[in-house]
């Protein structure tokens, strides 16, 4: 499948999220803030990358086995997005695909990035507060939306050795990456 | 109705659209995997098709690219608790069957339901069949709380309520009463609060979940109008979480009724207290402060410092009428806190008793090692304590605590573990094993039919029908002979 195709795919995928959520927030009574954020995010999303395909930013990932992922993303996406769209191996990565139900996409940002991020909704408090090696500049990935200004942005991939024993050796991955 | 259709279209085709990229993924990663000389590479057996046996088979189909995965399951549906568990009204947590759908299909990865392991065929026999097998078959039973009266009409375990709203074939008759003003849960899990929502939201909202039809309309008949949440520690070693209590303090006409004195002293030790605790008690804080509106005409509340010693019987003898509490104090500190009777005794009316004091597993076989006083099996990183080749996942290896990224996280490892033995010799691959071929051509002497996942797609499709005549994601069926016949159809 060429990638164009896939990539329009994946915005259908993007869309249908969408209108999914607005349909859990119509449902649902509490979450309405939340699903607000993201459903703007989305349409951002889908929005900039038909107009604008060629506005992108870079970004690295920090991964679990310690190698650095590089990738060109679209402004627009989110984190979540950008892991699917470009495929990349970061094993269980939203499980719940992007509906704050289960904080497998938790990242690890440089301080001097997360204060760029913006506020944290209450309801993604409390799926963060889930995860793994929550640090004060952990946000949850499919809830974070690219900007221009996230451009060069290192992430960091927490460790997620439920059983400590497995994996001794390995270095903890909790702080905030090193630039 | 329209917004249905969304929904089941959101749960099938586009769902597989936006995780494509990722199956492709699964077949095509280099991995650095050696391949063995065996000609037909590693055949490894799963037991229980729960979110833990799904994540297992998914990374060593990853992490080996010869490996063939077979997943055995007791029912002729997939996917366990997140099916017959996860509250009705949480459909963003059932995503994850998207995942476990494609892991299913994958080439490399057969699901054989309706086969009950450890009476339909032995694991003696599986281990035989197969290089490895895999327990990750959860916690089917529950504590009890071993307390006089704990047998009375009115009286439930969490486990038989939940599955009873959720379909599951053995709780179908459940029928609870109620007719009782005011229910009390004992336990203070994400399972009681998941049981003191279903109690107290209104049915407009749960009519368009795939809750059952016949519990749906027995909740429309409900008289309760209180539900108390009754913990045997205080307010800061509370179990669940603060996303189920947020939904707690949002659900419609309906107020927090606690007593302000559990939480006397609470306020001076917020500060110490990691970021993930504090938020929560601040949330319960602000709820005592809230209290009840004059509008509410439900209520909700947590009740700490007491545990359960006597269930009330009515003049008939048979019947609940209410709970006799033992008040605690606490001992000890951070994960040791203990509560400890202060003697002093309180009686709550009400006719609904629900004990949601956590799950339990069974041993599944004669010759599978299990600890029977943490009620799992004893392993140490998965692999079965004393029995090469056998392994464990999920909730029957670390007992029935965590969520669904828990339950996943615990099976990778389990998964690495076993790929790590394999490449180590432990496992022995050097001669092959027939798996499938030979445990179906057993079972078919047994008269044992198994239900493929294609078969199991039939009854997925015809849920969703029914489901959506009633403007639900799916109606599901609640007879496995039912299932049977429309999945062999
Ligand atoms: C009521 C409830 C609600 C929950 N809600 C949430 C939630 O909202 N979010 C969240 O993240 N987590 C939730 N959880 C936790 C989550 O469900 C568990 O972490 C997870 O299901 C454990 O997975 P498992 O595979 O170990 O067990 P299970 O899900 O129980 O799967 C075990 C499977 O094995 C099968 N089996 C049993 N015996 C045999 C046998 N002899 N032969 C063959 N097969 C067998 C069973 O039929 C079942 O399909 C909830 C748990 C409960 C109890
Ligand atoms: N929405 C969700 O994410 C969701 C929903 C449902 C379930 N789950 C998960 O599934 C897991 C299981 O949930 P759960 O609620 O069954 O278990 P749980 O979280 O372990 O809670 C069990 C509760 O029972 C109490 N208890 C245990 N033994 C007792 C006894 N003998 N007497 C009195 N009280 C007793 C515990 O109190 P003590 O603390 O004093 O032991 C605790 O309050 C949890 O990890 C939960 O998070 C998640
Ligand atoms: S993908 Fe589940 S919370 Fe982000």
């Amino acid at each position: 499948m060429s990638a164009c195709i896939l990539r329009v795919f994946l915005q259908r995928a993007a869309v249908m999220r969408k209108a999914a959520q607005q349909t859990f927030s119509q449902t649902r009574m509490f979450p309405q803030c939340v699903t607000e954020i993201n459903t703007h995010s989305r349409g951002i999303n889908t929005f900039t990358s038909s107009l604008r395909a060629e506005e992108k930013v870079a970004i690295h990932f920090l991964n679990r086995d310690g190698k650095r992922i590089s990738v060109k993303a679209s402004i627009g996406d989110s984190l979540l997005d950008v892991v699917v769209n470009h495929d990349l191996d970061i094993d269980g990565f939203g499980a719940c695909e992007g509906t704050l139900a289960c904080s497998t996409c938790h990242l690890i940002f440089e301080e001097a990035v997360y204060k760029k991020l913006g506020p944290v909704s209450d309801e993604e408090m409390d799926m963060l507060d889930l995860a793994y090696g929550l640090t004060d500049t952990s946000r949850l990935g499919c809830q974070v939306c690219l900007r221009k200004e996230l451009d060069g942005m290192i992430l960091r991939v927490p460790d997620v050795i439920s059983d400590a024993r497995v994996d001794s050796e390995k270095e903890s991955s909790t702080a905030p990456p090193k630039v | 109705m329209k917004r249905m259709t969304m929904i089941n279209f959101m749960k099938g085709s586009v769902m597989k659209i936006h995780r494509l990229s990722r199956a492709y993924r699964c077949l095509s990663a280099e991995g650095g995997v050696r391949v063995f000389s065996s000609a037909s590479g590693p055949r490894v057996c799963v037991v229980g098709g729960g979110p833990a046996g799904f994540y297992t088979a998914q990374q060593l189909l990853k992490a080996r690219q010869d490996a063939i995965v077979d997943i055995y399951e007791r029912l002729p549906v997939p996917f366990g608790l997140v099916r017959f568990g996860v509250a009705p009204d949480h459909p963003e947590v059932k995503n994850v069957i998207n995942t476990f759908t494609q892991t299913a299909q994958h080439e490399r990865c057969s699901f054989y339901g309706n086969v009950n392991v450890g009476k339909d065929v032995t694991i003696e026999e599986l281990r035989r069949a197969y290089h490895a097998v895999v327990l990750s078959y959860g916690a089917e039973g529950n504590r009890s709380m071993k307390i006089p009266g704990e047998d009375l009409s009115g009286v439930f375990s969490a486990k038989d309520f939940v599955g009873w709203y959720n379909g599951l074939p053995s709780n179908k008759e459940l029928c609870p009463d109620l007719s009782s003003e005011t229910a009390v849960i004992l336990g203070q899990g994400n399972v009681a609060l998941d049981v003191a929502r279903i109690l107290l939201s209104p049915v407009d909202m749960l009519k368009e979940t795939d809750i059952t039809q016949n519990s749906l309309a027995v909740l429309a008949g409900s008289n309760v109008r209180r539900v108390l949440v009754v913990g045997r520690r205080g307010p800061l070693q509370i179990a669940c979480t603060i996303k189920e209590v947020r939904e707690m303090v949002n659900l419609p006409n309906t107020g927090a009724d606690m007593l302000p004195s559990d939480f006397e002293g609470i306020a001076e030790a917020l500060k110490d207290l990691p970021r993930p605790r504090k938020r929560l008690t601040e949330l319960m804080m602000k709820a005592v402060k809230e209290g009840r509106d004059d509008k509410d005409q439900k209520c909700w509340g947590f009740r700490f410092f007491r545990s359960p010693v006597e269930v009330i019987a009515g003049a008939d003898g048979r019947t609940a009428t209410g709970i006799r509490l033992a008040l605690n104090k606490l001992e000890g500190s951070g994960e040791g806190t203990r509560a400890v009777p202060t003697g002093q005794l309180e009686d709550l009316e009400c006719g609904l008793i629900i004990s949601s004091i956590g799950y339990k597993s069974f041993p599944i076989d004669p010759t599978v090692p299990f600890d029977p006083r943490r009620a799992i099996v004893p392993n140490a990183m998965g692999r079965v304590q004393d029995t090469t080749g056998l392994y464990c996942s999920g909730w029957v290896k670390r007992g029935p605590t965590g969520v669904i990224a828990t339950t996943m996280n615990d099976s990778f490892d389990t998964a690495r573990v076993l790929v790590q033995d394999m490449e180590a010799g432990e496992v022995d691959l050097s001669v092959n094993k027939p798996g499938a071929q030979a445990i179906t051509a057993l079972l078919r002497t047994r008269g044992v039919r198994t239900v493929l996942f294609p078969q199991w797609e039939k009854i997925n499709a015809e849920e969703e029908k029914r489901g959506k005549s009633l403007g639900k994601p799916r109606e599901k069926l609640l007879d496995v002979d039912e299932m049977l016949k429309i999945a062999w159809s």
